[in-house]
């Protein structure tokens, strides 16, 4: 099989994983190697469906032994199958790498014969591509449930960020679609990167040549839509994996109806606006000190598709606003719709200066359009704006209202022939 | 304190119009416009033509230090921005910096402040794509690189692509100004050169081969349910597309035509 149809083949095969970033960790080139990390990451081109495209996504295979029912590539499903040889892939990404296509490798694969020996081939791989090309650039592994332990630590060793999929969002939904999985044998390899995680920052504090385990951290990812579960649900879980495992991102995936066997409805749309609303929340529990339990509750499991989750807890706790701007700590401005990281930042140092009015927290980027309605600035509200409660859901919920997909207009037809 | 107003015409280098500051500060002269030799039309002011020297230039570039580290970056880098009149916005930034020291970096409400700030934010966010979006084609072991920015990002870019590829030989052209990075393997070092006529002869078997190869990773990674094209150019807007291997179909020259 020509090179050309494998990485058709594999790369096809790789694209419904979400997580792609080359972020956390930065690492200068070195005189005799190839390749540099960069701390915030590097997108390199953006694929049609306006996704990054930072690393060369592929997987090792795709023969599996599992049959998992969400999965293209599970034993039942009737399409092509490749392998690369560790040889073939390294030669491959450092081809790309040197034309500056990509950032660096996703290492994916299917379980071919068992955890373990898939296991050993990534990390033949790595090696190679590690020591023989001396390849400094970034490298995502994934680990595979059920390895040895002692593989995982190999794979980690070599590995700048590993992830283990989740994938679903119960243990009843992963009976149901991935009978071969179980919760237990994903967690476990998760508690095993955290613990090598901070153990080897441990080392390096005091040795500074100390091998370095994963060093990006690690991610995971879950499917969205494919089961029952609420949107509570998936970001308490969400929240329990920060603290629990120390996850640097937990990735979200739209369910892509790929098997049969999975019953959706004739007019299934994949849910990405849920997937947007998540992203949204998510980077609520990680930048802007929110919990769970404030962006949802027993009453609101789902989020609002109509508005972002800062805009829903801003309008259920009207009692916290209107916020001074010139007063207000960091906390309390990352609260305000319209406030971003950068934004409470950059006010933050402007009103050392002078005292800010919204002709300046116009110029320092702040969104005024959504944050005006719960902001003073040196006590007075923005002029000539007087909006009632009711008033400003509807105001908020027009301001999202062009960006939401809207159903496609249709041409009227003058002889309607379906009489 | 009233200086005298007049027209500056220095030699369009930084170092030319670091000497600028310098004089202006010394005659107690405040410039409304910076010329170069070449600009033809006239001016109802008095010029004053400001000769480079280096020493001067580097005394002011010292002074930069009393900005403060972010002050200091907006000084340094404005220069390679493209804003219009940027000379003029890059004095009055000075003037105020020098008035103010280090809270010039915090004194983000006023109107240059801002003015200077957003345009270097612009400067370092086109490096920042342009270092994702550079594609190499490799001719003999060289490899070499086009882009067509509007700022002049290849200062910004040097450090970048010379600590990712140490053992490369590589050239990157800017054609928008001119100006090209080459490096060679090794630590024998790097430059940015302004260059003329920049001309590559065909690419290899080879390198046609990546290319397929890239392309058709890339048409493959796309899910076509998600299909999303007004995202893609938000994230890529279209300006870049010309120079990346993966929109160019047919493509067996070493660099993309220049299309008029």
């Amino acid at each position: 099989m020509e090179l050309l149809d494998k990485l058709n083949i594999l790369a096809d095969a790789a694209k419904y994983d979400a997580a792609c970033t080359s972020s956390g960790l930065d690492r200068s080139g070195r005189p005799g190697t190839i390749g540099s990390t960069m701390m915030a990451g590097c997108c390199h081109s953006f694929s049609a469906d306006g996704r990054c495209v930072t690393l060369l996504k592929v997987l090792q295979t795709n023969f599996c032994v599992y049959d998992c029912q969400y999965c293209v590539n599970r034993r039942s499903n009737d399409v092509p199958r490749a392998a690369f040889t560790p040889e073939e892939l390294c030669e491959l990404t450092i081809g790309f790498y040197r034309r500056n296509y990509i950032e660096g490798l996703f290492l994916s694969s299917a379980v071919i014969q068992s955890p373990d020996y898939t296991t050993e081939l990534m990390i033949k791989t790595l090696r190679i591509l590690r020591e023989v090309h001396r390849f400094g650039g970034y490298i995502h592994a994934k680990a595979i449930p059920g390895a040895d332990p002692l593989l995982t630590r190999r794979l980690g060793l070599l590995a700048d960020r590993l992830s283990v999929n989740i994938e679903l969002p119960s243990s009843p939904s992963l009976a149901l679609l991935a009978p071969d999985k179980k919760k237990e044998a994903i967690l476990t390899p998760m508690a095993q990167i955290r613990d090598g995680i901070t153990q080897s920052k441990q080392e390096l504090a005091v040795y500074r040549h100390a091998p370095r385990f994963a060093p990006a951290g690690q991610s995971t990812q879950m499917i969205v839509g494919a089961t029952p579960e609420s949107d509570k649900h998936i970001l308490t879980l969400t929240q329990a994996l920060y603290d629990r495992y120390q996850l640097k991102r937990v990735f979200y995936s739209a369910y892509m109806p790929v098997s049969p066997l999975v019953p959706v409805a004739e007019d299934y749309k994949p849910p990405l606006l849920r997937e947007h609303r998540l992203y949204q929340a998510d980077w609520l529990l990680r930048y802007y000190h929110f919990r769970a339990e404030e962006i949802l509750d027993e009453d609101q499991p789902d989020l609002d598709p109509r508005m972002d989750p800062k805009c829903c807890w801003a309008l259920r706790h009207l009692e916290f606003f209107p916020v001074e701007v010139n007063r207000a700590d960091y906390e309390s401005l990352l609260r305000v719709p319209g406030l971003g990281v950068r934004s409470a930042r950059r006010i933050l140092r402007a009103r050392r200066v002078g005292p800010l009015n919204f002709e300046g927290l116009k110029r320092l980027g702040v969104v005024l359009k959504r944050a005006q309605y719960f902001l003073t600035c040196s006590g007075r509200m923005m002029q000539g704006l007087r909006v009632s409660e009711d008033g400003l859901l509807r105001h908020l919920v027009s301001l999202e209202a062009p960006a939401l997909a809207a159903p496609m207009p249709e041409q009227l037809s003058l002889f309607d022939s379906a009489v | 304190m009233n200086w005298t107003q007049i027209s500056c015409q220095y030699d369009g280098s930084y170092f030319g119009f670091l000497s600028c500051v310098f004089d202006c500060y010394v005659n107690r002269e405040e410039p409304v416009e910076f010329r170069t030799p070449e600009d033809m039309c006239c001016s109802l002011y008095p010029l004053r033509a400001v000769v480079t020297d280096e020493g001067h230039a580097r005394r002011v570039y010292r002074s930069f230090a009393k900005f403060g580290a972010e002050g200091r970056r907006l000084a340094v880098r404005t220069f390679l921005t493209c804003l219009p009149d940027r000379e003029l916005w890059l004095w009055r930034y000075l003037r105020l910096a020098y008035e103010q020291g280090p809270a010039i970096g915090r004194n983000l409400t006023d109107p240059t402040v801002d003015k200077v700030r957003k345009a270097v934010w612009h400067l370092e966010h086109e490096a920042h794509q342009y270092k994702g979006f550079t594609r190499f084609s490799e001719l003999e072991g060289l490899l070499v690189g086009e882009i067509e920015p509007k700022n002049r990002v290849l200062p910004l870019l040097r450090a970048h692509f010379c600590g990712r590829y140490p053992q490369e030989n590589f050239v990157l052209h800017d054609r928008t100004h001119g100006e090209a990075l080459f490096h060679r393997s090794g630590s024998r070092g790097s430059a940015v050169l302004p260059v003329e006529n920049f001309q590559i002869g065909p690419a290899g078997a080879e390198e046609l081969a990546y290319r397929k190869l890239w392309r058709t990773f890339y048409d493959t990674i796309a899910i076509e349910g998600r299909y999303n094209p007004r995202c893609r150019m938000t994230n890529m807007p279209k300006r870049y597309w010309a120079m990346m291997t993966e929109f160019q179909e047919e493509w067996d020259t070493a660099l993309p035509e220049v299309r008029k």
